[in-house]
């Protein structure tokens, strides 16, 4: 499974960060950090990231 | 008596219906679909519309919601639901069309609540719910100036944010001491009430409009003044579309019309017992409060993107007779206006007091905690989003029957 984050569409709404906490977070100057390869066990947090991010900016590809 | 089994029909072509109509095809559900929708467009997305759309920074077409891969649901729009039949597991459409169910989910919205005087409004009077309103609102602002927001909510504010951007001179009215008071309290309204007039708004703080504009354009607020509008904007806020659920035997709440609903979102019935076949969720339905203490409403509709969004596992899981998610729903919302990032989650209204965190005025920061009884139930930024998630965990904790794995930071408490 890869992660990957659209910078241009990406407006800091931090919903990534609540659904799927081991693989997006912020640091302490508002940069969103992320596991462009998470562990398989994240396949659904991942997906939930995916659904609950407003401007649809977290992008998934293939299997867990 | 038909041979094929009855489908599940959700009533509501926006974001929570089509969200949960996703859900059950992602739950294994294979059976018929029908989605219902009394707009003649298909689904779009509504935060778009006070923001970009109005700016024309994107089209109106940016805020289309994609039709999910593999949903196989039939379709209706430009028809509306106007009766429920319980017994008779039917939904009456407006072109006599009677449609059988065998589970149905209410996903009707909301609508922008209407000038409550007895006058009608006049061209030149605006509401902001839907794309066409936002289409003919921009081509109002393109007009020019000057113009009036009636109502310093989310959405007025966004509407003032938008018209600053475009060059129009703008009045801002508030009812009460700052913008945002009624959803965030006097510290963040009264950071926000500094952002917008070094933007440029002419706010009026409480105060409200008295009246539609007169022949020559000026509005009369009820401070006795009477401000110059070309376009007038009515954002006095949202009121649930349930009138075709009047008569069905389910419960509405009687101040906001909104159809309560448990946890999972099952309806309830007029003696407060949850209906196993009509799931509601999204600005339509008032799930339990999030924060429930004394003093709270036990049920509340909150009108967040993002309630839509979180609570369609669960419906759908409700109706499929599944068990429910185990993540707890904690409400969020985000507005974007004067360039800023207003972020919250929890129940910042609920709160019986506010802490100011972090106030930075040169970079345009705040971060604000809100308490009842000492307890987090809510939080507050701006341009500061990475405070969030500390304090969404806090509001998790203490919830009711709540655990929280430290390593994940989410919390996994059962739902009963
Ligand atoms: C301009 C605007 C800006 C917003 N910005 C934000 C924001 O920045 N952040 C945020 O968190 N939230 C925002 N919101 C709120 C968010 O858009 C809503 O919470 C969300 O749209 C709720 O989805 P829903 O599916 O419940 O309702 P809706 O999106 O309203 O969809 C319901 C659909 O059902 C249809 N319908 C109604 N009655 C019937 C009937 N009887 N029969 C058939 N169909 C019917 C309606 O026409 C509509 O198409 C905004 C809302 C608006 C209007
Ligand atoms: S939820 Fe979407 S917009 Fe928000 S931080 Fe994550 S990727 Fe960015």
């Amino acid at each position: 499974m890869r992660v990957g984050v659209d910078r241009d569409r990406c407006e800091d709404h931090g919903q990534c960060v609540f659904a799927a906490p081991g693989v997006f977070s912020f640091d302490d100057d508002e940069n969103l950090l992320y596991d462009p390869a998470p562990p398989p066990g994240e396949a659904g947090a991942v997906a939930a990231a995916a659904a609950a991010c407003p401007v649809r900016a977290v992008l998934v590809e293939g299997a867990p | 008596m038909s041979a094929a089994p009855d489908p599940v029909v959700v009533i509501g072509a926006g974001l929570a219906g089509l969200r949960t109509a996703d859900a059950l095809r992602e739950q294994g559900y294979t059976g018929g679909l029908v989605l219902v929708g009394d707009e003649p467009d298909p689904p779009y997305d509504r935060p778009p519309l006070s923001k970009d759309v109005l700016t024309g920074r994107v089209p109106v077409s940016a805020a289309d919601l994609p039709i999910p891969a593999g949903l196989d649901a039939r379709t209706v729009l430009g028809r509306a639901a106007v009766r429920l039949d319980r017994a008779a597991r039917t939904v009456l459409l407006n072109d006599g069309t009677e449609l059988r169910y065998a589970g149905l989910v209410v996903a009707t919205g909301a609508g922008a609540a209407p000038w409550p005087g007895p006058r009608t409004p006049g061209p030149g009077v605006h509401l902001l719910r839907g794309r066409r309103d936002a289409v003919a609102l921009r081509a109002a602002l393109l007009g020019g100036g000057p113009v009036l927001v009636a109502g310093a909510g989310f959405l007025g504010c966004e509407v003032a944010s938008a018209a600053r951007s475009m060059g129009l001179e703008v009045t801002l009215v508030a009812r009460g001491g700052t913008p945002l008071e009624s959803a965030v309290g006097a510290r963040a309204g009264a950071f926000m009430a500094a952002v917008q007039a070094d933007a440029g708004v002419d706010l009026r703080t409480g105060t409200a409009v008295a009246a539609l504009p007169d022949r020559r354009g000026r509005v009369l607020l009820s401070d006795g003044t009477r401000v110059a509008a070309r376009t007038v904007v009515l954002a006095l806020g949202a009121r649930p579309a349930t009138d075709w659920l009047r008569g069905g035997g389910l419960l509405l709440d009687p101040k906001t019309g909104a159809l309560l609903c448990d946890s999972r979102g099952r309806a309830l019935d007029l003696r407060g017992d949850p209906v196993p076949d009509i799931v509601a969720l999204g600005d339509a339905a008032a799930p339990p409060h999030p924060c429930p203490g004394p003093g709270t409403p036990s049920h509340l509709a909150l009108g967040h993107w993002s309630g839509a969004v979180d609570r369609a596992a669960g419906a759908a899981a409700a109706l499929l007779g599944a068990p429910p998610p185990r993540e707890p729903v904690v409400p969020s919302f985000w507005s974007d206006q004067f360039g800023l990032r207003l972020r919250s989650v929890g129940v910042p209204g609920a709160a019986d007091r506010a802490e100011v965190r972090e106030h930075d005025p040169v970079r345009r920061r705040l971060e604000v905690v809100y308490l009842r009884g000492g307890r987090t139930v809510g939080a507050l930024t701006v341009n500061r989003t990475s405070r969030l998630a500390g304090h969404r965990r806090e509001i998790v904790r203490g919830l009711p029957g709540q655990e929280v794995s430290t390593d994940s930071g989410i919390g996994v408490g059962r739902q009963p």
